[in-house]
């Protein structure tokens, strides 16, 4: 039982992730994902500190808060500042994530909140964060209600928002040109990205969610000509990741966000191979005649 | 005096303290196929650019069809730069064309039939209907441009505003994009279209926007596109331009033949 936890809590990070890495590879953003679950380590402790307790609702708004102000930052350093955007990315996120150990380290020694916690998560923990009811029934891990309940969010703002995020990631001037408000949608797809990123991280850390937000939809990239199918692969390549990175996991004994972040790769290298060995047969036949 | 289709006042534009368009004013009336034709770096794409709202002006404003841009978007269609987006990106011909027809009011739902039936309507008319399927990367630059073209008549507007739609393309392409454009013009759109190949403005264009950052001449392209104004527009550049000028007075079209990609 406790392995279909685990399992299904990394397939519903690579499902939330996957659909808006998507956005955020064609856009040439996917650094942002990157940015974003790093900068919003201060907000946590900001949050922490402000509470004094380690429940989830306060972090996850001072970090989904943190994670928006990142990518305004970002924003801004680009057009304002005219900073190239990666160095506007690795500016911010490193500064932000500076401030959060900082924090950390100058004020919640005493508790059990540490970096590595932030930076690897504990999946393989999942499990025994029970919801239980007041009468004593278990819900299943808690982890798994908070995410099935952004992957609901995620999916339904991708279909209902698909046109918008299709044409303004294709082509923002033309957008603008029809009336569409490219900044509404560069903002509802960040704050999006922020949200995943912090309800993901705190169950498997930020190393799986970044793996999860540009891995996967590469490799669907890599296989297909259309959106809705590249869409549909990068889900389908994080479930695929999410099990046999739990299958290696399981058999070396090892860290399981870890592993679930090889797997990513692992199909990535499949996928590249497959497309490079399609294109020269391709070739080969066509020189022959 | 027909009624305009753009009029343009006193429009300044910068980039960090650069001016790139300096008090531009002029007014284009409707029905006719119109070039802005410049040296490089003289503000032609910055100007259809700042009539679309796509750039901040520091100064002026535009009237379109005598009324703010806002008022009237739906009867503007504009045509970036084929080089502006990446064709790598996942989609089909069709799906692009399709495009044109989403709407601040219909974006989050589903486009209905009329709106297919639009976008394979404006396929066959830049001969690209047996193209639909197939993906963006994997056509020539001149089909494209079309493609870019057949998305813009998908908005079914009244003006059209193009940016270099002759940039890089084929003989075939030319000629499909050309009789297009007189169709339109024909059926009483309006083409606004920056140009670069000075030897073909005369032979293809009724009206033309002369400019060097400033405007030099706006008007018919008999009284306009004459010597003076060209050496005034290109300026230094003239020893090459006198030539072609030459060559536009001796009523000499040069027809540049190139290659078709296949």
């Amino acid at each position: 039982m406790d392995a279909f936890w685990i399992i299904l809590t990394g397939a519903l990070v690579a499902l939330c992730c996957g659909l808006l890495g998507s956005f955020l590879l064609l856009r040439q953003m996917a650094m942002v994902g990157d940015a974003i679950s790093h900068a919003v380590l201060p907000g946590i402790v900001i949050a922490f500190l402000l509470s004094g307790s380690r429940d989830s609702i306060p972090m996850l708004a001072g970090a989904a808060v943190l994670g928006v102000f990142a990518t305004v930052l970002i924003e801004w350093l680009h057009r304002v500042g005219r900073m190239q955007s990666d160095a506007s990315i690795g500016l911010s996120y490193t500064t932000l994530f500076a401030i959060g150990i900082i924090l950390i380290s100058l004020f919640t020694r005493q508790v059990d909140l540490d970096q590595d916690c932030v930076l690897y998560g504990e999946i393989a923990y999942v499990p025994l964060d029970l919801w239980i009811l007041a009468g004593g029934q278990s819900l299943g891990p808690r982890a798994v209600w908070i995410l099935g309940g952004a992957f609901v969010l995620i999916l339904t703002f991708v279909l209902v928002g698909y046109k918008g995020l299709q044409l303004t990631t294709f082509d923002p001037a033309y957008a603008a040109t029809l009336g569409i408000s490219t900044f509404f949608w560069h903002y509802a797809l960040m704050g999006t990205v922020s949200m995943a990123t912090v309800v993901s991280f705190e169950s498997v850390g930020a190393i799986l969610v970044v793996a999860f937000l540009i891995v996967p939809p590469a490799t669907a990239y890599l296989l297909t000509d259309r959106l809705p199918v590249m869409l549909g692969l990068s889900a389908l390549f994080g479930l695929l990741s999410s099990i046999l990175g739990y299958v290696m996991a399981a058999a070396t004994n090892g860290s399981v966000a870890g592993a679930m972040s090889v797997a990513a790769g692992i199909w990535f290298v499949l996928a590249l191979a497959f497309v490079q060995v399609k294109k020269s047969i391709l070739r080969s036949q066509s020189v022959s005649r | 005096m027909p009624k305009s289709a753009v009029e343009v006042h006193n429009l300044t534009v910068s980039y960090s303290q650069r001016p790139v368009l300096w008090d531009v004013d002029f007014s284009l009336p409707e029905g006719k196929l119109i070039a802005i034709v410049g040296p490089n770096g003289s503000g032609k794409t910055t100007l259809l650019k700042s009539i679309m709202g796509l750039t901040p002006m520091s100064g002026g404003f535009v009237r379109i069809f005598d009324q703010p841009l806002d008022e009237v978007r739906s009867q503007v269609s504009y045509v970036p730069q084929r080089e502006s987006v990446d064709w790598d990106f996942p989609a089909r011909v069709r799906d692009v064309v399709l495009m044109g027809r989403y709407r601040p009011k219909n974006l989050l739902s589903r486009l209905s039939k009329t709106d297919r039936e639009v976008a394979d309507w404006a396929l066959d008319q830049v001969r690209m209907r047996e193209f639909s399927q197939r993906q963006i990367s994997q056509l020539s630059g001149g089909q494209q441009q079309r493609v870019f073209i057949a998305r813009s008549l998908a908005q079914q507007a009244k003006l059209y505003l193009m940016d270099e739609p002759f940039a890089g393309v084929d003989a075939a392409s030319e000629r499909a994009i050309l009789d297009l454009l007189m169709q339109l013009k024909e059926s009483g759109k309006t083409l606004l279209i920056v140009h670069h190949d000075l030897n073909t403005v005369r032979q293809y264009f009724d009206w033309v926007v002369l400019m060097n950052t400033r405007l030099v001449a706006a008007g018919p392209v008999e009284e306009v596109f004459t010597d003076a104004n060209l050496q005034a527009a290109y300026g230094g550049q003239l020893t090459v331009l006198s030539k072609v000028a030459d060559r536009v007075k001796e009523g000499g079209f040069p027809v540049r033949e190139k290659k078709v990609k296949s």
